[in-house]
């Protein structure tokens, strides 16, 4: 069976303590909420843009270990990079926790592979990801239902 | 052996790991596990009978009907109603929409008033706020007390004259607070209001006489009280029924169809177009055997000695904090525990082969009523034992050893 610990690495629940991007991006771009009405989590993403160039990323709200660690790692991940940058590194994302396939992912989003064994927490991984692409494009709110 | 054990004995299901781990079913508000005398009757309807009811001429749909109606009058027995005061549904949802759309829509208007409460379950608010968008009626919500009680001071100011309906839980599936429905619907009726009573999270659990409460409708699922899920009832006071428009129009539910004029079959048939759940009704009527044989007084007697030892083993788990305390209670534990999601807690507890739900739990405004976004919820039933308690608060334990 799954390990709990796949899950749950160190890195995950230290991010999910002590989170380093909480709070709102300044000057605040684009704004994205996304809720998981499976476990009644919001976020609130917040995205700081110099042109092309995610300058910043903070994120708000209620959440579970896995979508707070996800929020705060994909704001540090996501820092510096361009927007297509940042399309592409969620698909490697997505293919890591809910594919079958081994994508090259940063180091700090590759603490996320043990998801994959627990199908009902891949909502919780990538809610911060559906809402800073959805915001990045333009729309607001998002849901994973 | 204990006569606990011997009742889960009865649930194949439950006989199982997940896992390595033997699987601990602590979530029977959302549904209970079936035993095997109502999966049998399923099997052999099937097996044996099956045929379409009330039209065919030859023995199987003689059997089918037989068996159809005869679930009929097994959920009027148990709950003191007369047969052709049951009208089958897909389940308390059903059952609900149904008295909103065929008593209450046509009977409506702007100025009239449906009053619920803050503790309902989704399925008994959002029936009534489409209706109130259909005819311009005004919703008012009761307030729940901190303990989880309903607030009957709140209950009885915001009833008056112009409420037209009154629903309200008989248990809430949440926190499990049990409401004293017969003095709702007393002064509920006294302000001249229809009443529905939700009474899903209570007919697995306790007796339940219609005709003492004194309600207008009452509505429930058939897989909540041990019978397969599509089936359930409402029990609806034939005055009312009678005077109803049709819900739904097909099948089964005419007497004659032309097109310049069809008629309506007879209450409760009106009701009940197209072919309905018969493998349901029948499997629903051997759950109705079960809880007959093992007595609503055992039962009762089982959940509350669990529900107290639960309690207690709750309290004495640092940084787990029960949500709901009524004094009237059923055997629902709902928690949350400092410094760990409720979701995080639902999968270290299932790995562990503890079966929770976690979320808001289908009602959300009661959440928000508490100021939580979800919690964690262990709802208990009669083949649950002071182990299964045991095997929760290990959990709990390692849950918050990991995580907090
Ligand atoms: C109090 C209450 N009312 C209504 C319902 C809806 O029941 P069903 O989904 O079977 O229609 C439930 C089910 O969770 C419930 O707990």
């Amino acid at each position: 069976m799954s390990d709990l610990r796949e899950l749950y690495l160190e890195m995950v629940t230290d991010h999910a303590k002590n989170p380093r991007h909480r709070g709102k991006a300044e000057p605040c771009d684009c704004i994205g909420t996304g809720n998981n009405p499976l476990c009644g989590d919001k976020l609130v993403v917040t995205v700081h843009l110099d042109g092309d160039t995610i300058e910043d990323v903070k994120f708000d709200g209620e959440g579970c270990a896995i979508s707070v660690a996800s929020a705060d790692l994909m704001a540090e991940v996501l820092s510096g990079k361009s927007v297509d940058d940042a399309k592409e590194l969620f698909s490697g994302f997505h293919e890591l926790v809910a594919g079958e396939g081994t994508p090259e992912v940063p180091k700090k989003l590759a603490v996320f592979s043990g998801v994959r064994e627990f199908p009902m927490r891949v909502k919780c991984a990538t809610l911060a990801w559906h809402t800073v692409i959805a915001a990045l494009n333009g729309s607001e709110e998002v849901t994973t239902e | 052996m204990t006569q606990t054990t011997r009742i889960a004995d009865a649930f194949p299901a439950l006989n199982q790991t997940v896992g390595d781990k033997p699987l601990v079913y602590l979530d029977s508000a959302a549904t209970t596990q079936k035993p095997t005398c109502v999966i049998d009757a399923v099997h052999s309807y099937y097996e044996h009978d099956n045929a379409n009811i009330h039209r065919g001429v030859h023995q199987l749909s003689m059997r089918a009907t037989k068996g159809y109606e005869g679930a009929r009058a097994k959920l009027a027995a148990l709950l003191g109603a007369s047969k052709d005061e049951i009208v089958f549904v897909r389940g308390a949802t059903e059952a609900i929409n149904l008295v909103a759309q065929a008593w209450g829509r046509p009977r409506l208007g702007a100025g009239d008033e449906i009053l619920i409460t803050e503790m309902e379950h989704h399925s008994n608010i959002v029936p009534w706020q489409l209706l109130c968008e259909q005819t311009g009626a005004a919703l008012k919500v009761a307030k729940v007390n901190d303990d989880g009680s309903l607030n009957v001071d709140s209950f009885k100011e915001l009833l008056g004259e112009d409420t037209a309906i009154a629903a309200f839980t008989h248990v809430s599936n949440a926190i499990g607070s049990i409401n004293q429905v017969k003095e709702l619907c007393t002064l509920a009726k006294a302000a001249g209001a229809v009443t529905v009573v939700d009474g899903a999270q209570a007919t697995g659990h306790m007796h339940v006489d219609v005709q003492d409460i004194g309600c207008d409708f009452y509505a429930t699922s058939g897989h909540k009280m041990f019978g397969p899920t599509g089936i359930g009832c409402l029990f609806g006071r034939s005055e009312l029924l009678e005077e109803m428009e049709p819900y739904q129009g097909g099948g089964d539910m005419i007497l004659s169809v032309s097109f310049e004029e069809t008629t309506w079959n007879k209450v409760p048939f009106k009701f009940e177009a197209g072919t309905p759940n018969i493998a349901g009704a029948i499997g629903l009527s051997a759950a109705c055997d079960y809880i007959t044989e093992i007595g609503y007084d055992t039962i009762h007697d089982i959940e509350m000695e669990l529900l107290s030892y639960g309690t207690k083993v709750l309290s004495e788990i640092d940084g787990a904090t029960l949500v709901g305390t009524a004094k009237q209670k059923c055997a629902i534990l709902a928690f949350t525990v400092d410094g760990v999601h409720p979701h995080d807690v639902g999968t270290i507890c299932d790995h562990e082969g503890v079966a929770i739900r976690t979320g808001n739990h289908c009602a959300e405004p009661l959440m928000h009523r508490f100021g939580l976004s979800a919690t964690c919820r262990a709802s208990l039933s009669v083949y649950n034992t002071a182990s299964d308690i045991d095997a929760l608060a290990t959990a709990l334990r390692k849950a918050i050893t990991m995580l907090a």
